[in-house]
């Protein structure tokens, strides 16, 4: 079948299965699947008949539609305002240079541990989280920085996490691969594939008993669950499909399909690498994205979550990304081909929607020039906020263990533990 | 002394018990046994009229003497002997006190396999799916990590999910969500979410369940910071310790035992919780300590009647609490007896006994006049075989023999 992925098979795979020739192809650059809208040539066919790689196959979503309903625009040909426009690109930029600042820290020995970072996969993050509102939530995996900016925590607080400052969000605690945020409600932050999704099904549970047992009837909170294609191999993603479409819950699925799971090659793991197909077969709609590209997933994203408000169930949307950077600060990045990289390196989400902006007289080189400035300006501030931030005390090592320190149980005096003076010191023998 | 009852399973359909199974067991008599058997009781129970009925409506039970379960008395009620009370089964206690939790906050929902339009497996959650809803009683599909998982996401947003286990066996497939999520959320959130959940679900061995039926994950579970464990063995203790968990912030994961499942009690009428951090003194005494949880309890007073025949007085402590242990309690009667015997269900490698021997040598070495014995189950995967069964899980006979030789 043509698909987007067997041209993004590079050359020095080993154990090509596909053709065996494939070794001596030339990498291609799909033109079937998702026309850039960088591109000024393909624009105005775009908007007038939004073509986001349909599949033949299945009973993927027809988004097409959507353009439709929206709200008119002063220029009726364009996806975004000026106003959305420049909130993207915002949003977009400071997920870059956090993550650039964080090697930065990393390397010069201010955060240790497994730090994984999101370069060049701002795209999905922006596009569907700008869209949610505050009381929707986000879940996302270890590469989770960029999404905790996104929904709103304040980049001095996830950088003071990753610092192991007590002024983090997570006061410490937690660490770069379990941001949360009960503000932005931002749930997590997980370690292991998959175990984040059975939380996010939970959350969209929630929202589902709070409009139907609690009668809270104006409840439309949605849950968007982020993962890879790694996880999409793991037992939990399936059940969690189950279920979701079993009780229509308020769910959106993003699989940030960047190819990669570590070193293992999505293609080498997966018997069937067209993710987007596995939502029909748990009564879903599946829909595949070009994730480089913001508009395009922006445009997905408020179908699929206007589809969860309205109480239709879950969509399973699969977005096309590639992470530039290996998969953590540790990994050296080997097998990934140099075409490759290169290959998507060109498909830059923040170039591309900077050029968007330009052609179309949305904002300028200045004023983008000045958003960059200012993003930059405030990550020194978070940095230098980090920096300053004291290190947990002690003191802090047994408050959050229970949320009723009770828990704690009684000592040999009779009284509750966490009742000895020792207990806040953090010194209390438990 | 009490009698006791060991009830077959409420559904027939998951304990698949011949009905004379209880003969079987006392026609076999291996002569190379070690300890004799007392004409007129089994190795593990007292029955009425030594038959055993698998209709639960036909079934003969002995009602248990409230006055010989010396409960402590709870901060937050009034003591049993207070007024009449309510006669039931130890499964329709649970199934009152999650009524009335369910009542009581309407944030309170079950999730689980087979518990809405079945009723539980054991009869738990009967009639709750009808009065409640579908959505408040789930009946979820065969998927223990992503649903135990789920109930963690609701209680982090609002809920106050009790996740059946229908064995508890099953959630071993939940166990990445029962460390990583259910116990550590709380800490790596920074305190920003609560998760006040209650996992429950009957476990121990049954009548011939087979090894994978019959497993004790209390000492799997043991290790994960941030949770409670609390283990039910009456009706009066079960209810309380339903509620008590329903109620608390932590999560909290509550043992039941497919045994004790029909053990009936009179228990009060008024609201009563059960704290969930202290032991239950079953029997004061002065020779021994004897710590239980569990249907241990049951071998343990069956043997303590035996003990007190031939002169010794023990002292029975139901720990109730597994996670954290109530060292005042136990502290208090080491200092009094000085000798320590623990009767558990756990396997003898890494169970709550082990634990709770260091736990005591840790806090009360002076106190001790012998070392601490501890009687475990065998580390075995419990066989089918109803004779190679009884032989891993502590007898009441081998009880005795602990403590005479404890006490010599």
């Amino acid at each position: 079948m043509a698909s987007a992925f067997s041209a993004t098979k590079f050359a020095a795979h080993p154990f090509n299965t596909i053709s065996p020739t494939s070794q001596n192809k030339p990498l291609k650059i799909p033109t079937a699947a998702s026309p850039f809208l960088g591109s000024t040539r393909k624009l105005l066919r775009l908007t007038s008949q939004l073509n986001l790689s349909r599949r033949s196959s299945g009973s993927v979503f027809a988004v097409s539609d959507v353009v439709k309903e929206k709200k008119p625009t002063p220029t009726p040909s364009l996806l975004i305002t000026k106003g959305e426009g420049l909130v993207l690109y915002e949003d977009m930029v400071l997920g870059r240079a956090f993550e650039d600042m964080c090697a930065q820290m990393y390397y010069r020995g201010k955060m240790f541990g497994f730090v994984h970072l999101y370069n060049g996969q701002e795209a999905v993050s922006t596009g569907f989280i700008k869209l949610l509102k505050q009381q929707d939530s986000v879940v996302s995996t270890y590469r989770d920085h960029v999404h905790a900016l996104s929904k709103g925590v304040p980049a001095r607080a996830v950088m003071s996490e990753l610092f192991g400052k007590t002024t983090g969000c997570c006061r410490g605690q937690g660490g770069s691969m379990h941001m949360f945020s009960s503000e932005h409600n931002v749930i997590g932050g997980f370690a292991f594939i998959g175990e984040g999704i059975p939380v996010a099904t939970g959350a969209a549970f929630t929202s589902k008993y709070k409009r139907e047992v609690l009668k809270e009837a104006d409840c439309d909170h949605v849950t968007l669950a982020f993962f890879g294609d790694g996880t999409c191999n793991n037992g939990q993603f399936y059940e969690c499909l189950n279920m979701a479409a079993l009780w229509k819950l308020p769910i959106v699925f993003v699989v940030e399909n960047n190819l990669w799971a570590i070193g293992m090659s999505h293609l080498r793991a997966t018997s069937d690498p067209e993710i987007y197909k596995k939502g029909p077969a748990f009564g879903m709609p599946g829909v595949h994205v070009d994730g480089m590209d913001v508009l395009k997933v922006r445009e997905v994203a408020k179908e699929a979550i206007a589809r969860a408000r309205r109480g239709e169930g879950p969509t399973l949307v699969e977005c096309e990304t590639y992470r530039f950077r290996g998969h953590s600060l540790a990994d050296p990045d080997e097998l990934r081909d140099p075409a490759e990289k290169a290959h998507y390196a060109a498909r830059d989400p923040i170039a591309a929607l900077k050029k968007y902006l330009i052609e179309n007289n949305l904002s300028g080189e200045a004023e983008l020039k000045a958003i960059d400035k200012k993003i930059d300006e405030l990550l020194e501030d978070a940095v230098e906020f980090a920096d300053e931030s004291p290190l947990p005390p002690r003191s802090q090592l047994l408050e959050n263990v229970f949320a009723d320190p009770k828990g704690f149980g009684i000592g040999p005096d009779g009284r509750y533990r966490c009742e000895d003076p020792k207990f806040t010191e953090g010194t209390a023998h438990v | 002394m009490a009698a006791i009852f060991q009830g077959v399973g409420a559904a027939a359909a998951l304990s698949s018990l011949p009905s004379n199974s209880f003969d079987s067991n006392k026609s076999v008599f291996s002569p190379r046994r070690s300890f004799s058997v007392r004409k007129g009781a089994s190795f593990a129970v007292v029955r009425s009229d030594g038959t055993v009925n698998l209709n639960p409506k036909g079934r003969r039970t002995q009602q248990l003497i409230p006055n010989a379960v010396a409960t402590k008395a709870d901060s937050a009620a009034a003591s049993s002997s207070s007024k009449p009370g309510h006669e039931l089964l130890l499964f329709e206690a649970l199934l009152e006190g999650l009524e009335e939790e369910m009542e009581r906050d309407p944030r309170v929902c079950v999730m689980g396999e087979d518990v809405g339009h079945y009723g539980g497996s054991y009869k738990v959650t009967k009639g709750l799916a009808k009065k409640f809803g579908d959505l408040r009683v789930l009946d979820t599909p065969i998927a223990e990590n992503s649903f135990t998982g789920m109930g963690i996401g609701a209680a982090m947003t609002g809920l106050r999910p009790v996740v059946e286990g229908m064995n508890m066996g099953f959630l071993l497939l939940a166990f990445n969500q029962i460390s990583n999520n259910c116990g550590m959320l709380h800490y790596t959130s920074g305190g920003q979410f609560t998760i006040p959940i209650v996992i429950r679900g009957p476990g121990g061995v049954g009548r011939q369940l087979g090894a994978e039926h019959s497993q004790r994950l209390e000492s799997y579970f043991q290790s994960i910071p941030g949770i409670q464990m609390v283990a039910c063995s009456t009706p009066y203790n079960a209810k309380g310790l339903m509620k008590a968990a329903i109620r608390s912030e932590n999560p909290v994961i509550l043992f039941e035992h497919v045994l004790l499942y029909n053990l009936k009690e009179r228990i009060p009428d008024e609201d009563y919780i059960c704290n969930l951090e202290e032991a239950e003194m079953v029997r004061p005494g002065e020779h021994v300590t004897i710590l239980t949880y569990s249907r241990m309890r049951y071998h343990v007073m069956q043997a303590a009647k035996t003990l007190v025949n031939k002169g010794y007085d023990p002292e029975v402590i139901d720990i109730r609490s597994l996670k954290p242990f109530d060292l005042y309690t136990i502290g208090n009667s080491v200092k009094k007896t000085h000798r320590v015997l623990i009767v558990e269900e756990c396997m003898r490698t890494g169970g709550i006994g082990a634990s709770l021997t260091a736990a005591i040598t840790e806090n009360f070495n002076d106190y001790l006049d012998a070392p601490i014995v501890c009687l475990s189950s065998q580390d075995v995967p419990t066989p089918y075989a109803g004779t190679l069964e009884e032989v891993t899980v502590v007898q009441p006979a081998q009880i005795v023999t602990a403590v005479e030789q404890l006490c010599q």
